[in-house]
């Protein structure tokens, strides 16, 4: 069957399932994404020995909350990632944000979030990244929190094992020796890195693994999926963990304009958001909060 | 435009990689071996080098360290491309002086990201 009529809009299971999605996670499947959803939801169908996308429609109809639906969720969700995606915002956040946060932070304390962090390759990078400057961040503590919705892209990042094709996009070779070991036919995060970040399944309609504020915040290629009243309320939950100078980053072709009153953006980091009740502390004084 | 020499003994890897590397807004060059690459290098230095290892007449390290000693304005960048994916052949290439290394099968993603890293796109 056809995910999508010919007048729009998408029909049978697929409406189903894609309602499930959006149940589940907030993420609107576009017309564009639909097209690929039987492909998507293939081994799925296999796994479960399921005839066709019909089948499967009746089956989560059948059952509720059960391992099915979340299996569902999982294959619909787009768990694209590299390392160091968009290498631009990762030399701005190393040659600008992080010395501006080291300069300003007063309690030696630098805590990150990647928000939608899918198998953890921006959370990586940002690892990577803060050791390979180990020696400025020395008497530092610091906190990377990596949250997703989906339960298979945390326990890929969790494990910290990568593809060839994962490793090749994005990290340099010096990067690739120096924090990844070779893992069968894969490659493995040094459990150093991996101790850096703590991932953790979480839904940015109902989160429960950020504590406090932090200074940098990336949720980039997220909002993308949501109905403009979603990214407002997604908007609405990271200003609650942001204080006056934290500084956000979104994807590339998303932004905070029109959806909501909570951020602007930032004065001197091209591309990047800062939270609008900060405006006084960033144009006066230093910087506010110690943690 | 920046230019890009391909050497490969390997007709079809050539004009994949020709094939992506023109869609970056690249000027491409070939070369079947080390040796004509060297020569190439010589005539007209390019930005970056897109090196296989195993080839005839003269392989990809061997070119490396000719390359140290050849006559040239500037030295290009280069990225090894190969089907040798283990951890000492990549280390070896490093301490050779490659500056990136891609790992065969490669595909458009890959390669741009390694041309980004190195600086040439």
């Amino acid at each position: 069957m056809s995910a999508s009529s010919p007048g729009g809009g998408l029909q049978g299971a697929a409406r189903i399932l894609s309602g499930l999605l959006e149940a589940r996670t907030g993420q609107v499947l576009s017309e564009g994404r639909a097209w690929r959803m039987e492909t998507a939801l293939r081994p799925v169908m296999r796994a479960h020995d399921l005839r066709d996308i019909d089948d499967l429609a009746a089956q989560v109809l059948r059952k509720r909350n059960s391992p099915l639906e979340a299996d569902v969720v999982n294959a619909l969700l787009n768990n694209e990632s590299s390392f160091f995606r968009d290498l631009q915002i990762f030399d701005m956040i190393h040659r600008q944000i992080l010395p501006h946060i080291r300069a300003e932070k007063k309690d030696r304390t630098l805590r990150i979030w990647s928000a939608g962090c899918s198998t953890g390759q921006e959370a990586y990078s940002l690892a990577i990244r803060l050791r390979n400057d180990a020696a400025r961040w020395q008497g530092w503590r610091i906190e990377i929190l990596a949250t997703d919705i989906s339960t298979a892209a945390i326990d890929q990042a969790r494990s910290g094992v990568f593809s060839q094709m994962d490793v090749q996009r994005g990290l340099g070779v010096g990067d690739l020796i120096k924090w990844f070991a070779p893992h069968g036919e894969e490659w493995c995060a040094s459990p150093e890195l991996r101790r850096m970040i703590d991932f953790r399944h979480d839904n940015l309609f109902d989160a429960r693994a950020p504590q406090g504020d932090y200074d940098l915040i990336l949720c980039r290629n997220v909002l993308l999926y949501f109905t403009p009243e979603r990214c407002q309320a997604v908007l609405g939950l990271l200003s609650r963990h942001s204080h006056a100078q934290s500084v956000l980053l979104l994807g590339a072709g998303e932004t905070v304009i029109g959806q909501g009153e909570e951020f602007m953006p930032h004065p001197e980091f091209r591309g990047s958001y800062v939270r609008k009740v900060g405006l006084p502390d960033v144009a006066g004084g230093p910087m506010r909060r110690t943690g | 435009m920046k230019n890009c020499l391909v050497v490969d003994d390997s007709k079809v890897i050539r004009k994949v990689a020709r094939h992506i590397l023109e869609s970056l807004d690249l000027t491409v060059s070939e070369a079947v071996d080390g040796q004509d690459a060297l020569t190439q290098c010589e005539a007209s230095a390019p930005d970056v080098v897109l090196l296989d290892w195993n080839m005839p007449v003269m392989s990809g390290m061997e070119f490396l360290q000719a390359l140290s000693s050849a006559k040239m304005t500037a030295r290009p960048k280069i990225i090894f491309c190969t089907t040798e994916n283990g951890i000492s052949h990549i280390k070896a290439a490093v301490e050779a002086g490659a500056d990136e290394y891609v790992m065969k099968p490669f595909d458009r993603e890959t390669l741009e990201s390694k041309l980004a890293i190195v600086g040439v796109i």
